[in-house]
């Protein structure tokens, strides 16, 4: 196992702590199975370095023996394409054609390497800027954008997709996975549920009770938090006094603190995890950590809490780069190639930026439609108040 | 080459204006898709705009340093014609972006997190459609609906402000609102206090009567009330009704303000002992020929004044203004204050001077029977000479009767009370009443009236005293 110091220029991880914080797994023992070994704190387990060298762990090597650089390469174009939609989103939010984004970027390894990671049959419950994983679950570009455009309440079929519509409320989706994954047991299958959240959404005590009883019933579920250092504007350290990966023992849950700018370290720990899952082993704390590269929305202003120092430092560690240099030093990457990947990118770009603009609204009256399979007397009562105040306006209120 | 607009977006969840904080890009540049072409200070953040359109900047609508409202042109783009309509979705109506043909900026959507969010500033706003056919109508109550074609007057409409671009305001649609705006607690303090919250102006927003507006209204009412609130009254009875001033009553009314501050009224009072008038009442009673016939007190005072006005006869003239003169009259016209339930009604008996007992008591009877039922001929009503008002019935002593317009002289009688009176050189029980006594100063002086009231006195005084007086 490869341990670095993921930063310096981090309050929160040069937190120096002797505690053996990953070592006690009563949930493993009982089950009887070998859980993550034990770990210095503030370390996180690595397999591309920033500057893309691939650097060998006993532990983690095993779970990607099967990613040779061919299918690197696809994890790489994975990358370039969802930050390309992502700046476009962005453009398309700043042009007023979507209400808001919550853009990934610098996020891109952590979603990518654990989606990826996941089967058909898994079950994602995402907060909102989990779009790199709805891309994996093969969620078209014009869902991606129906909900940001305010035309839809969501943007898909969460069955047919394996995705739930994304949580708006933090940490929510964190108890519904639980649930999902206790379902799973019950069924006898042997799929999984991965909740994924932020740092912020730790100290919510949705996730406190998800972790519990995941703990308590031994559910296939993993919890897969995006340490993007910030909660909006309140950096994480504020919030956690130890590294959050130390606090999944606490309820009985093996941990993983993982660089979530680290492609194939973060696919690595996401299979392991999905192993314990499948296997009856209960559930996995992940701690992806990574960097949020924009604002929190495109409605916030990163620059007024952001150190420009500490951005350039996570600029240094970025994830496509990394697999890039990686890539081009096994020469796998040709010009050629990238160019093909930059291509493609752009074209599904395009494919958004159309698929977006061509949205149209709903008829106002549609809110009413799904609130619940048979209207209320309230409901219909409101629809048709609703209804003679749209009529007060020429054009029905559009 | 087609010339495509952009407008300034709302880029942060319900902005209605953006600061453009500098240009990137100068006329004549050109422009791809996404490029950055300003920057723009909203509420929130300091953003920048990408362009939607690739192409040659044809003109930049508005100086850096400018606040912008969201859905205004910003930047022109001359883009080639193969430019793929639905490339950047600028050819699809309603998506916030302006063709050049359009006269106004019409940002139909205006997104926000989800759904449509802060209505744009002027004249963008959706119009409201005529107000008969609003929410607001439909949502009265069904029987004023039915009325609706009643050709009711119109409520006054509010005052158009016409930076609204003819857009009514909120207020507008509530022209006539079920009661006025305010919040449940502000409603029962004015209920606590007593305030009718109708006569109350607020000054919240939208015209909301507030917290402040109704104390404002109690210490303004200045009754002292405002240390400890009066207990509630009970709700059984409106506190206050507003009725129209019509028929009798106006009638009423501006006769006796035409009587009042015309005739300079002076008032004289006399109390009687009448127990032997109405012993003389008894004893008619009790007479074959007067069965039948209501033969009561005010008859007889009624007799009594006949008698008095013939050896008094300025009590019954008529001040002539317009002629210069004083009119007497040679017969008595003898009014009688009835209070109908359409009010007070001063109908006269013609020429009470010539009946007889029996006749006038039923002809003062058939008098206020016709007043009480509402039929009393307009002629019975006017050309009256000289009135009677009985407040006994009710109960009182005495007052100061107001003069019938043009009449010289009212006698109130007060109630029969009985009284320790002094009777014959001793204090006894008597019916004792008070004669009242008003006149017009202009016509009568004060020794003609006060011989009028003591004749009138000492015949009821002493029924036998009319055989000296006529």
């Amino acid at each position: 196992m490869l341990r670095s110091e993921i930063s310096r220029t981090s309050a929160h991880d040069d937190r120096t702590d002797d505690a053996q914080a990953g070592e006690l797994d009563p949930a493993d023992r009982r089950a009887g199975v070998t859980g993550p070994h034990p770990r210095t704190p503030g370390a996180v387990l690595q397999l591309i370095t920033p500057d893309g060298a691939r650097r060998p762990d006993a532990d983690l090597d095993p779970w990607v023996a099967d990613v040779d650089d061919e299918r690197l390469a696809a994890l790489y174009e994975d990358m370039v394409v969802v930050r390309r939609l992502d700046i476009e989103a962005v453009a398309l939010q700043r042009q007023g054609q979507l209400g808001l984004w919550p853009p990934l970027l610098g996020q891109e390894a952590a979603q990518i390497g654990s989606g990826r990671a996941l089967r058909r049959d898994d079950f994602v419950f995402s907060s909102y800027r989990e779009s790199a994983v709805a891309y994996t679950r093969g969620v078209t570009m014009t869902d991606l954008m129906r909900v940001w455009r305010g035309t839809a309440q969501a943007g898909w079929d969460p069955r047919s997709i394996g995705m739930a519509t994304p949580s708006i409320v933090i940490g929510a989706q964190t108890l519904h996975a639980t649930g999902y994954a206790m379902g799973c047991v019950m069924d006898g299958v042997d799929s999984a549920a991965i909740a994924y959240f932020g740092d912020g959404a730790t100290s919510q005590g949705d996730v406190n009770e998800a972790l519990v009883f995941a703990a308590s019933f031994a559910a296939p579920v993993i919890f897969f938090c995006q340490n993007n250092q910030w909660a909006i504007s309140e950096p994480v350290g504020l919030q956690a006094m130890r590294p959050l990966a130390d606090r999944a023992p606490g309820f009985g849950i093996p941990s993983l603190r993982v660089d979530g700018n680290d492609v194939l370290a973060v696919m690595a720990a996401t299979r392991q995890a999905l192993d314990r899952a499948r296997r009856g082993a209960g559930p996995t704390f992940i701690e992806a950590v990574t960097y949020r590269r924009g604002p929190h929305t495109t409605s916030d202003d990163p620059s007024r809490y952001v150190d420009p120092a500490v951005q350039q430092a996570w600029e240094a560690k970025d994830p496509i780069l990394r697999v890039e240099r990686l890539l081009e030093r096994s020469g796998h990457l040709t010009e050629e190639r990238a160019t093909a990947v930059r291509s493609r990118a752009d074209a599904l770009a395009a494919e958004m930026r159309r698929g977006c603009t061509g949205l149209d609204a709903p008829p106002p009256l549609s809110v009413f439609d799904h609130v619940y399979t048979s209207p209320t007397t309230w409901l219909v009562r409101q629809r048709s108040q609703y209804a003679a105040y749209l009529a007060m306006f020429e054009g029905g209120g559009r | 080459m087609t010339v495509k607009e952009f407008a300034m977006p709302d880029l942060g969840e319900g902005l209605t204006e953006s600061e453009l904080v500098s240009w990137s890009v100068a006329v004549g540049d050109w422009v791809e898709l996404n490029q950055v072409i300003a920057e723009v200070e909203t509420a929130k953040a300091l953003v920048q705009v990408p362009s939607p359109f690739a192409g040659v900047v044809s003109r930049l609508f508005v100086e850096p340093g400018t606040t912008v409202l969201v859905g205004a042109p910003i930047i022109a783009v001359e883009v080639a014609d193969d430019e793929a309509p639905g490339q950047d979705g600028s050819d699809r109506p309603g998506d916030g972006q302006v063709s050049p043909t359009r006269a106004e900026p019409a940002p139909e959507r205006n997104a926000v997190l989800v759904g449509y969010g802060a209505p744009v500033e002027s004249a963008s706003r959706p119009r409201r459609r005529a107000r008969d056919s609003g929410w607001v109508a439909s949502h009265r109550a069904l029987p004023a609906q039915g009325r609706s074609t009643a050709p009711t007057p119109a409520p006054p409409s509010p005052p158009a402000s016409t930076a609204d671009g003819g857009a009514p305001s909120r207020t507008g649609v509530g022209t006539t609102p079920v009661r006025p705006r305010s919040y449940p607690p502000v409603r029962k303090l004015a209920h606590e206090h007593g305030i009718n919250l109708a006569t109350v102006t607020g000054t919240g927003p939208d015209g909301v009567i507030t917290r402040e507006d109704v104390l404002a209204a109690v210490a303004a009412r200045g009754d002292g009330t405002t240390a400890t609130p009066p207990e509630p009254a009970p709700r059984t009875a409106p506190r206050e009704v507003r009725t129209p001033i019509t028929g009798v009553r106006k009638h009423t009314a501006a006769a006796m303000v035409a009587s009042a501050f015309t005739a300079p009224h002076a008032t004289e009072f006399l109390t009687v002992d009448v127990t032997p008038t109405v012993e003389l009442l008894e004893t008619l009673a009790g007479q074959r020929r007067f069965e039948g016939h209501r033969i009561t007190l005010l008859t007889l005072v009624a007799k009594a004044l006949t008698i008095a006005v013939r050896r008094n006869p300025t009590l019954n003239s008529r001040w002539d203004e317009a002629a210069g003169e004083i009119v007497q009259h040679g017969y008595v016209n003898l009014g009688i204050a009835a209070a109908t339930p359409r009010g007070l009604l001063v109908p006269h008996v013609k020429d009470a001077q010539d009946l007889d007992l029996v006749t006038l008591a039923d002809a003062i009877g058939h008098l206020t029977q016709e007043a009480r039922a509402g039929r009393t001929p307009p002629a019975d009503l006017v050309g009256g000479t000289i009135s009677i008002t009985n407040i006994g019935v009710f109960g009182v002593d005495a007052g100061t009767p107001i003069l019938n317009p043009g009449e010289a002289a009212i006698l109130a009688m007060g109630a029969v009370r009985r009284q320790p009176w002094e009777h014959r050189g001793e204090v006894a029980l008597r019916s004792v009443l008070t004669l009242s006594l008003s006149f017009d100063h202009r016509v009568v002086d004060g020794e003609q009236a006060s011989r009028f009231l003591t004749d009138v006195g000492a015949m009821l005084a002493e029924p036998g005293m009319t055989l000296t007086m006529v």
